[in-house]
Parts: structure tokens; C-alpha cells; sequence
């Protein structure tokens, strides 16, 4: 059977508890009703979300989902679903179209939970997803000044398309990460720099897989940068200057990998306190395309 | 290859053969072997069971899952060698009919047409010269078949002029080989009670010999056999032993028999004087959780001996008694004749999810020897008679227990490949697996996921796979080839010298077979969950291997 993927930070107890709790619920529910699947383009109502549906749209999940997508729907070998866009799904009838009838051809089936299970389902996992707008204390528009000027943040970070490709995206960022993340991220850039990456994953320049190499040529030649791809054979990557490197293994006398290793500075160094919550107000405000 | 060797003919009829060979390809099911009035003649397919038996003396064909019944997947043509791999070119590719998912089918190749499962549920016959469909076959799939990984099928078995399919939704299906016309449909089990097929049948005698899925789904494992011509059950063997049956005081008093698992899911080998076939059994369900089935679990990751004409076991070796880590002896069961101790034994290799390599005597079953082939934590060696002696440390836990091998095994159904030139066993090992596996209590739903608990690789342990040659008679390692992540591709070795391979990332590669020097690549463009076959085309060496959802075909 293939594998799980690395689970961000958790305790291990409460996810176990949860999850045999979640399953128990599920598994009763499931016995409960025999499958009546919406009809494909049946027009839906918006997704139930009380704290009672939440409970039981987990329970779904982690009894039906969690074994290919990850118990938080941090991917496996189904893909991420805590992510601002499911690429399959770009409305909530879409998404409870595929759970009902599955992705022919694909891994993911048709499930057998009845119409309101499906749709609580969904409602949680539109939801994994999306962090709600949160409430800081910092300025943005003072952030978005730091970002741009002293803390050149542009150098390595892109929003809507602007800026250097070294570092991830930062364009929805407030949707992913919450205060609290984006600040550690500020303070000590290496704290989530992922120790190893997602075995399962074919795109291993998501920032997920985040990996600063470097490498020495046979020819002397000694080069850094962020990987986008390795396989046996080769790897690319780009370095500080933005350059694509693209060189056959078998070409070099070393190759480092420098797990949880971050080239961004520490910005305690360079920010106030006052200066570091407006510049988390500003990250948090990145929700996406407006 | 020469695109023009395919319409060979005089000038004049150019015209004429190309509208003959369009009719042919527009009414392949009528004119099965249309060609043959045009550039080639192919005589309607008969594969008897001797041929069968001569399958590794005609490398031309590629006959069996493994290629021949001992299950050595090696061959031995040997055009391409080590010195001319490099020449190695792709000769065309075939995409599957339904774009996504990944195929892991062995084709079969008889007389220069490969006969290939796509999924789900597709069978096509292509033409060796021209990677040119000549028919498909289509069986509609369900939508709420559930099966751990998805519908996959790793090839067809052939009979007479059968060909013979197992689908995802537990059908057995018998084709015309000459149109994929259907000629009996038979069903093997419930799929909704979280059976499936993936695993390619095996063609003995008169029967066809199939293997079930649904080990994480708390099903009763069995293996079946059927009337080649009629598609009639001839036998059932129960994996795991209903009450009253020898081995059924391993599971305890209560009801967990029931939901043993003990799935058949890889095809197995066969040999054919000793008249034994050999299986390998998967894991005990729930697979995380074995509170409800105390006691060794018989025959759950064992290697069962049976008589394939009756079903009868005649001996059985469990790998892992008791398992609570999915491992799962479904890796395929070598038969070698080897001198060990200056004295000739017939004997059965597997390396085993488990970590373990293992020599057993194939006539008897008698343990000869285990060894450590990857790193693990699980046990602390095997005892004199090849039983593992488990770290308890290792059993999990609700708060979790970091095991290693983890949950995919140090190898899974991938091939090995053994080379009687090099007298090395090569074996695709995953490194650095280590899952923490979370034990909590699971109420079995039929049709429904029943692990008994949950695995997750954990920080700093990213899985890669090496390609590992062993001494066959010592397990003792030879050389290693390191891939940079975990590859689910099988090997296949040949008298040219060679071990063909694959990678996650696509690659597809051939080693030095003495050395492990990497001689030849190509990128597939997706991952390779499959084997690799050889065969010839019009007297041509060919290697053909799936990656992602296309057939690769290569030549000099």
C-alpha cells in the first residue's frame, strides 16, 4: 500500500483520540443511511456549517478521506485539499459532484454517505482550506510599506505576480497561514522549513518540499539555490539570482542538501515589534485576487 | 525503427495496401489477423499450456505476469547488450484511452502483439510493428468500487486462444484473443463487501488461477481457480481457515477469522514437475490493530504451497506471525534450483515486504535461510526456523510507534528479477520508511476501510528506493543503484547483461547487471509503477515498460 505524507506539527494523542472518535460517528452514520447520491447538477443550497454539521463533516472525513488526502487534508496520495483552491472543484456543487460520483479514472470512488452527509463533508473540507480573516493589531498599509522598502521582502517573494521567485507565493498567504505562523515566520525564518519533503508529491518545488541545495561541479564550480525538481539522474534549481540551474549528478563532486535550512533573514533583527505586527497585518490581508 | 518496414510492399501497391490496412484496422474484430494479407502473416493465436511450459526457452513472447512460471522475470535474448544499450531508442508510445491514473500492467506479448490492461477494466491488443490498436475491449466499472489504492491491473493471463481478465469490480473474464470478444464473465466475489482484483491470473493447465484484493477492508482472503473453457469455480482456498479447519485456532475464540484478510493480490508462480503452485498471502485486517485476532494468524503474509489441481495446501511458511504492520508476502515467489551447502536444492526466494530475505526449501517449505536485506527496527533477527523475533517495542500504540520498514514494506508487488549469468538476486528495497503507526479501535462495516489505526511517515525520514543486487545464495549485498525517492517499479533482467528499471520521476534505465553502472536512460514523463518485459518484433529485441498512462516500446 502506498505511504502517508509528513503531517505538519500535531500531538499525537489528540489526534489518534479524534480520529477514533470521528471514525466511530462516522461508521454509525454510515450504517444509518443507505446511499441516496444527489444527482449531478442538482442545484444545492449553501453547504450546512453549525458546529454540529462541522463534528459530523470531520467524522466523514477522517473515516472516508483521511487515508488518501492526510488527516488534515494536507495531501497523501490524493492530493492537498487545505489549499484556497481545489483546482477540480471551483464552486461547492462541483465539489459535492465529485464526492458523489468520484473522478472516473482516477483513485478517488464514489462515495456511499447519503446527500446531507456529503454535503456536511463538503462544507468541512471547503473549509480546511481557509483560515477566517483574523483581527491583528499591526497597520497593513505601514506592512505593505515595509514589505516593499526596508525589509525588500519583493526580493524572493511574488504578490499577483510581482516580485523574485526564490521564496513561496505570498499572494493569498493570509488564507493559509495564520498570525501567529506569519510571525514566527518573520522571527525565525528556519522554524518550518519542512525537514523532509513530500515523498508522494511529482511537484517538488511546492513550498511545502522547500529545499535550499548546494552543489560543487566536477570542474570546481560551487553553486546554491532553491531545488525545483531532482530525480536519480538530475537536478534543477535556481539560484539567488534567479538563474535555472540544470545539472546531471553524476557531473558533481558534492551535493548538499541543506534540510530546514532558510536563506531569509531574521527580520527581529531588522523590524521593530510595532514594525513586525504591521507587517503581519499585511500578510494577513493577502487573501488572493481581489 | 524503420517506419517503413511496416508497408514494405513494391512501390505500386502502396496505395492500395494502405486502404486494405485501413479496412484492416477499421474491422480488426472481423479480420482479426487482417495484416496477414498484407505485409505480415500472423497465424490465428494459440497459446496451449506447453507453450506455457517452453515460455522460457521462446523469449520472442512475453506469456506469463512474470514471463516464465519460475517467476525469474529475466530473459534471455540478448541483442542489446551492455555495449550497445546506449543505442537503446523509443520505437513509440501508447496512451491509454482514459488520460490520468497510472497503469502498472505487464503486457503479454504473443507473436508481436502486446495485450495490455488499461484502466478501468479496458483491454487492448497493439501491434508490436506500430504501436496501432487492433481492438479493445471495454467492461463498464462501477463507480463505487473501493480498493486501497485505486483501479489498477497488472495484466492478463493467456490460454489456448483466451485471454483472461480480472476486474477492479471482482469479475473474471474470458476474451477472444482474435477480436476481445467477450466468451464468459464470471463473478469471484462481492466488490461491495471491499473485495477487488488488481492482480494478473495465472493460466495452469486448465485453469485459471486468481488472486483477490481487500486486505484493508477486513475481507476473508482466498485463492481461486476456474475452468479455463467454462469460467466454472474448480477450487477455493480459504487463507484464512474457517472453524474446524487446521490453522483456525490462530485467530483466538472470537469472531476475527472473519475479517481475517489474508488477501492473494500478486499472481504467483508455479512449478510444474513438483506440480506445486506458490502464492504469497497479505496481511491480517485490521491491518494496525490485532487485539481481535490473537494467535499467529494463519495463513496471513505466509508463502502457501497448494496443489493446483485441487487447491490443497501442501505446505506454508509465514513470513510474519501476527502481523500489525501490513506486511504483506505478496512479493513474487522465485523458484531456483541452487547448490547450497554442496548440495543442490530446489528452492523458492522471496525478498519480503518484512525486510527479510528468505531461502526456503521449495519441496518441503524448510526455512534455509533469512536475512536482513533493508534496515528495520520491528524484529531483532529470526530464530532457527525462520519465525521473526519481534521487538515488542514495535507494536503501536494509540499515541503512535515509529516502525521501520513502514507501512509500504522494504519492497511491495513490484518484480524482482534473478540472473542465472550473474547468480545475483535484484530486489527494489525502500530506505528510510519509517512510519509511526497509530493503533486505535476500529467497529468493521462491510465495504468499508478496516485498518484499526492510521500510519504517517514522520519528520526527517524521506523514503528513497535503491536497486539492490544480493548474492543469491547469501543475501549478502552485492552492489546498490540509489533512486532519489521511492519507486513502486519492478526489474527485469536479461542475457545481454542487463537490469531495466524505473523511478518515480519517470526515468527508465538500464544497469550493468555485474556492476550497477547506469548504462542507458530515457524519461518516461511520469512515474513507472510497473514492470519491465523483453521480447522480439520481427526478430527485434524490444523492451516495452508503462509510465504513467502510456506503454513505452524501445529498440535499437
Amino acid at each position: 500500500m502506498p505511504r502517508r505524507l509528513t503531517p505538519g506539527p500535531f500531538t499525537a494523542a489528540a489526534v489518534a483520540t479524534l480520529l477514533a472518535v470521528a471514525l466511530s460517528l462516522a461508521l454509525r452514520a454510515q450504517e444509518a443511511h443507505r446511499p441516496t447520491p444527489v444527482a449531478p447538477g442538482a442545484v444545492l443550497g449553501p453547504l450546512p456549517t453549525t458546529p454540529a454539521d462541522r463534528a459530523a463533516g470531520a467524522a466523514h472525513f477522517a473515516a472516508h478521506c483521511a487515508f488518501c488526502h492526510g488527516p488534515r487534508g494536507e495531501g497523501g496520495k490524493g492530493p492537498a485539499l487545505a489549499v484556497p483552491t481545489l483546482p477540480r472543484a471551483a464552486d461547492d456543487a462541483a465539489l459535492v459532484r465529485i464526492i458523489t460520483l468520484g473522478l472516473p479514472g482516477t483513485e478517488m470512488p464514489a462515495s456511499r454517505l447519503s446527500a446531507p452527509e456529503i454535503a456536511q463533508l463538503a462544507a468541512f473540507v471547503r473549509a480546511l482550506g481557509e483560515l477566517p480573516l483574523e483581527t491583528v493589531s499591526g497597520d497593513p498599509a505601514r506592512g505593505a510599506q515595509l514589505y516593499a522598502g526596508r525589509g525588500a521582502c519583493a526580493t524572493c517573494h511574488t504578490v499577483r505576480g510581482r516580485g523574485g521567485p526564490l521564496g513561496p507565493d505570498l499572494t493569498a498567504i493570509g488564507r493559509r497561514r495564520s498570525a501567529v505562523h506569519l510571525r514566527r515566520a518573520l522571527l525565525e525564518p528556519a522554524a518550518d522549513v519542512p525537514q523532509s519533503s513530500m515523498p508522494y508529491r511529482a511537484d517538488v518545488s511546492l513550498p511545502e518540499n522547500f529545499l535550499f541545495v548546494r552543489v560543487t561541479t566536477r570542474d570546481g564550480r560551487d553553486l546554491a539555490g532553491v531545488r525545483l525538481n531532482e530525480d536519480p539522474f538530475t537536478l534543477q534549481f535556481r539560484d539567488t539570482d534567479g538563474r535555472i540551474h540544470s545539472v546531471v549528478k553524476a557531473d558533481l563532486a558534492a551535493l548538499r542538501k541543506e534540510r530546514g535550512y532558510s536563506p531569509m533573514p531574521a527580520y527581529g533583527a531588522v523590524f521593530s515589534p510595532a514594525e513586525i505586527d504591521d507587517l503581519v497585518a499585511y500578510l494577513v490581508s493577502l487573501r488572493g485576487t481581489p | 525503427m524503420n517506419p517503413f518496414r511496416f508497408t514494405a510492399v513494391p512501390r505500386p501497391l502502396a496505395r492500395p495496401v494502405r486502404l486494405r490496412l485501413w479496412l484492416a484496422v477499421a474491422f480488426a474484430p472481423l479480420l482479426a489477423s487482417g495484416l496477414a494479407a498484407t505485409a505480415r502473416a500472423a497465424a490465428p493465436l494459440d497459446v496451449p499450456y506447453a507453450r506455457l511450459l517452453r515460455a522460457a526457452a521462446t523469449p520472442g513472447d512475453w506469456l506469463t505476469y512474470s514471463g516464465s512460471y519460475d517467476g525469474l522475470r529475466h530473459s534471455a535474448l540478448a541483442q542489446i547488450t551492455a555495449a550497445n544499450v546506449k543505442d537503446l531508442r523509443a520505437a513509440w508510445v501508447y496512451q491509454a484511452r482514459e488520460a490520468g491514473g497510472k497503469l502498472e500492467c505487464t503486457p503479454l506479448v504473443v507473436d508481436g502483439i502486446l495485450y495490455v490492461t488499461e484502466r478501468p477494466n479496458i483491454v487492448t491488443a497493439i501491434d508490436g510493428r506500430s504501436g496501432r490498436a487492433l481492438w479493445t475491449y471495454r467492461r463498464p466499472l462501477p463507480s463505487d468500487v473501493q480498493g486501497c489504492c485505486g483501479p489498477v491491473n497488472r495484466g492478463l493471463a493467456v490460454l489456448g486462444d483466451t485471454l483472461y481478465l480480472a476486474t477492479y469490480d471482482c469479475h473474471l473474464v474470458a476474451l477472444d484473443a482474435a477480436t476481445g470478444r467477450e466468451r464468459w464473465d464470471v463473478v469471484v466475489a462481492d466488490y461491495k463487501t471491499g473485495h477487488s482484483i488488481t492482480g494478473a491470473p495465472l493460466a495452469v493447465k486448465d485453469k485459471i488461477v486468481v488472486g483477490i484484493s481487500g486486505g484493508e477492508y477486513g475481507i476473508r482472503g482466498f485463492l481461486d481457480a476456474y475452468d479455463a473453457a467454462t469460467g466454472a469455480r474448480a477450487w477455493r482456498f480459504w487463507t484464512v481457515p474457517g472453524p474446524g479447519e487446521p490453522g483456525h485456532e490462530t485467530w483466538g475464540d472470537g469472531d476475527g477469522w472473519r475479517t481475517g484478510g489474508a488477501p492473494t493480490w500478486v499472481t504467483g508462480t508455479f512449478d510444474p514437475q513438483l506440480n506445486l503452485l506458490y502464492w504469497g498471502t497479505g496481511n491480517p485486517g485490521p491491518d494496525i490493530d490485532g487485539d481481535n485476532r490473537p494467535g499467529d494468524n494463519l495463513y496471513s503474509c505466509s508463502l502457501l504451497a497448494l496443489d493446483p489441481d485441487t487447491g490443497k495446501l501442501r505446505w506454508h511458511f509465514q513470513h510474519t506471525p501476527h502481523d500489525v504492520h501490513d506486511r504483506a508476502s505478496n512479493q513474487i515467489p522465485v523458484l531456483l534450483d541452487l547448490e547450497l551447502g554442496g548440495r543442490l536444492r530446489q528452492v523458492v526466494v522471496q525478498a519480503n515486504r518484512n525486510g527479510f530475505y528468505y531461502i526456503l526449501d521449495r519441496v518441503t517449505g524448510e526455512f534455509l535461510l533469512g536475512t536482513p536485506f533493508a534496515p528495520m527496527n520491528w524484529a531483532k533477527g529470526l530464530d532457527a526456523k525462520g519465525r521473526p523475533i519481534v521487538d515488542p517495542a514495535a507494536t503501536p500504540t494509540a499515541a503512535g510507534t515509529l516502525v521501520l520498514p513502514g507501512m509500504g514494506g522494504a519492497t511491495n508487488w513490484f518484480s524482482p528479477t534473478y540472473s542465472p549469468q550473474t547468480g545475483l538476486f535484484y530486489v527494489q528495497t525502500t530506505l528510510n520508511n519509517g512510519d509511526i503507526f497509530y493503533k486505535m479501535k476500529q467497529r468493521y462495516v462491510p465495504g468499508a476501510p478496516y485498518l484499526g489505526g492510521d500510519f504517517r511517515n514522520p519528520l526527517g525520514q524521506e523514503p528513497e528506493s535503491v536497486v539492490k543486487a544480493l548474492d543469491v545464495r547469501t543475501g549478502a549485498l552485492r552492489w546498490e543503484f540509489p533512486l532519489n525517492t521511492a519507486s513502486m517499479a519492478g526489474l527485469l533482467s536479461t542475457a545481454g547483461g542487463l537490469v531495466f528499471g524505473g523511478s518515480r520521476e519517470g526515468w527508465f534505465f538500464a544497469l550493468d547487471a555485474r556492476t550497477g553502472a547506469p548504462l542507458w536512460r530515457f524519461s518516461c514523463g511520469g512515474s513507472i509503477m510497473a514492470n519491465p518485459i523483453t521480447f522480439l518484433v520481427d526478430g527485434r529485441q524490444h523492451v516495452a515498460i508503462c509510465a504513467a498512462s502510456a506503454i513505452f516500446l524501445f529498440a535499437l
